[in-house]
């Protein structure tokens, strides 16, 4: 029998790239997503069902679909334009009511795959160069974001002494670049403007989109538990990811950079999350050779991942935002996907 | 600066491996010391070799020094960087055990070696299987000597040490900061001290490490002495 497959986060990038991924398996034999909203790819075969933030119905799908494997990507690692109690209730109380559903007496879950960032790793003066999974953190936790991560990890950790059969892989993902995905960086990237803290030129790192959506297929696939780093090789200063995005440095003043920030915030010309003022002091590098060792092989370095931004960047500037070239209708999905009028080729 | 300002003079140069990892380990002299450039520097001039400085990861938080400093080749002084520089890569180290009571000793207390920390840097040596290379230096103390200190102002500014030197005295406060004098840098290698011990381990005897670890600085405080009576003048040598 096939591998039954729950994707939380259908919608967002991470989501709907990863079913996608798993569409062309010919191994997994159902997908399914949650999502708050539609899903922005297009899909094959991938059930898609409409949930809010926090599961709460999670518990009822997983034992009426009898999933064997589920994703969880819905995990908010940025603090852009989110209130810190819907940062909670997404990271928090949605990883919460994830690990309960698949912890249940009698789970048919046999592996749950946990996104992270290497912002649990925090940054400060006292970091070693490279972080290795086991090493903890120096700096002091200030920020909403970093405590949620940290809350998330810890209920992973109860959930794999408590359920000492399943396999748990985490995923700590450093900063993505890539085509389409947009966070805080690229979005300044993007619009040309990459703020810093004068005096600073912090070393960082950061894993391409597709590297992401690959990493997380292949501890899927491969069934690997534990927690890895993912991140392109090496690190590289702050002021040549700007130099080869084509973006011009902001600097802000050392002291307080955040209130001097927060007017060019409010007019949309820089996103400055108060989780990266300490990176772009300190910057952050992990050791990737956990991952590497599972026969894992990244296409991309961190310039690499740079690079490719800018490429997509360079295009975005000739031709313009394209128009997204699909949208979700409802009727039009479920007819392809359940109608005995479609002729279906792939049957077992 | 290295050539001209300073004449830096080596002597047994050859004691330094052209392969493989190795832990340099110095005496530490000067308000903002000059020991450390112009021993990284020489090395990369005379042997090719890069060297990593190890340095308070105070520096890390202070806009542009920390900057520089990354950039010249230098890293925060972490057991896990200096276990990745050695072991992982095979490359050369320094590392100053005085720590900041090294510069920050006033002009009397000169070539009077401080504590050696508490032997992190015989640790790290022996985990990783090099050896570790003492080297002496001459002539750092009197480029930027060190007249008082003002404990009130450090603290005020969150500082190791506020010192007060003789280049401001000369050069004025801003200048003074920046402006070394030329004293004459000589700089000794001695002979390689390894240890007879497993490596990869996750801990070593502490009585072994402390041991050792005053031995290099009762080395290195007689080569320093040695080095002393040799010379005539402080800035021709």
């Amino acid at each position: 029998m096939g591998r039954r497959v729950l994707i939380t986060g259908l919608d967002t990038f991470w989501g709907g790239r990863m079913a996608q991924a798993l569409e062309a398996d010919p191994n997994v034999e159902m997908i399914l997503g949650l999502g708050t909203d539609e899903p922005k790819v297009p899909l094959e075969r991938t059930e898609f069902v409409r949930a809010d933030q926090t599961y709460s119905i999670l518990n009822r799908i997983v034992r009426a679909t009898q999933v064997d494997t589920i994703v969880h990507t819905f995990l908010k690692t940025n603090s852009v334009g989110i209130s810190s109690r819907v940062l909670h209730e997404i990271n928090v109380i949605g990883t919460l009511n994830l690990l309960a559903a698949a912890g249940a007496p009698g789970t048919s879950v046999r592996q749950v795959v946990v996104k992270s960032s290497t912002h649990i790793y925090g940054a400060s003066e006292k970091d070693p160069a490279w972080f290795r999974e086991e090493t903890g953190r120096n700096a002091p936790v200030r920020t909403r974001l970093e405590r949620s991560l940290i809350e998330v990890e810890a209920l992973v950790r109860d959930f794999i002494m408590d359920n000492p059969r399943l396999v748990v892989s985490v995923l700590r993902f450093a900063h993505v670049l890539g085509t389409d995905i947009l966070t805080p960086i690229s979005a300044d990237l993007r619009r040309r403007l990459l703020p810093c803290i004068a005096g600073f030129d912090p070393l960082v790192q950061f894993v391409e989109e597709d590297d992401v959506v690959r990493s997380l297929e292949h501890v899927t696939r491969h069934r690997i538990p534990g927690t890895f780093n993912v991140a392109g090789a090496g690190k590289l200063p702050w002021s040549e990811v700007a130099s080869i995005a084509g973006a011009f440095l902001f600097p802000l003043p050392p002291i307080n950079p955040r209130s001097f920030a927060s007017p060019f915030r409010l007019l949309g010309l820089i996103q400055f999350p108060v989780e990266m003022e300490t990176l772009l002091r300190f910057g952050r590098g992990v050791d990737t050779s956990r991952l590497i060792e599972t026969g894992f092989a990244y296409r991309y370095s961190s310039a690499g991942a740079v690079e490719s931004l800018a490429r997509a960047n360079n295009l975005r500037r000739a031709v313009g935002d394209d128009e997204p070239a699909y949208r979700y209708e409802q009727d039009v999905e479920q007819f392809f996907q359940h109608s005995p009028a479609v002729v279906r080729e792939i049957d077992g | 600066m290295y050539r001209h300002w300073f004449r830096v003079e080596w002597e047994g140069l050859d004691k330094i491996p052209m392969t493989g990892g190795a832990l340099l380990v110095s005496n530490h002299a000067g308000a903002i010391p000059s020991d450390a450039p112009a021993i990284m520097h020489g090395i990369e001039e005379e042997l090719g070799r890069p060297v990593y400085g190890m340095a308070d990861y105070f520096f890390r938080k202070v806009p542009v020094v920390g900057t520089l400093w990354s950039r010249a080749g230098g890293v925060a002084a972490h057991p896990d960087n200096a276990y990745r520089l050695l072991h992982d890569q095979g490359q050369l180290s320094l590392v100053f055990p005085e720590g900041t009571k090294g510069p920050s000793k006033t002009y009397a207390d000169r070539y009077r070696l401080r504590r050696f920390g508490r032997g992190g840097f015989v640790e790290i040596a022996m985990r990783s299987g090099v050896p570790v290379i003492p080297i002496a230096v001459v002539g750092a103390e009197e480029s930027m000597p060190i007249l008082f200190r003002i404990n009130g102002l450090a603290k005020a500014l969150k500082l190791p040490y506020f010192p007060v030197t003789a280049n401001d005295l000369a050069f004025g406060p801003l200048l003074g900061k920046v402006a070394y004098f030329p004293a004459k840098i000589k700089i000794h290698v001695l002979d390689p001290v390894t240890f007879d011990v497993d490596p990869g381990l996750e801990r070593y005897s502490k009585s072994r490490v402390m041991d050792e670890a005053e031995r290099i600085r009762a080395m290195l405080q007689d080569t320093l002495h040695d080095m002393l009576r040799e010379r005539r003048s402080v800035w021709f040598g």
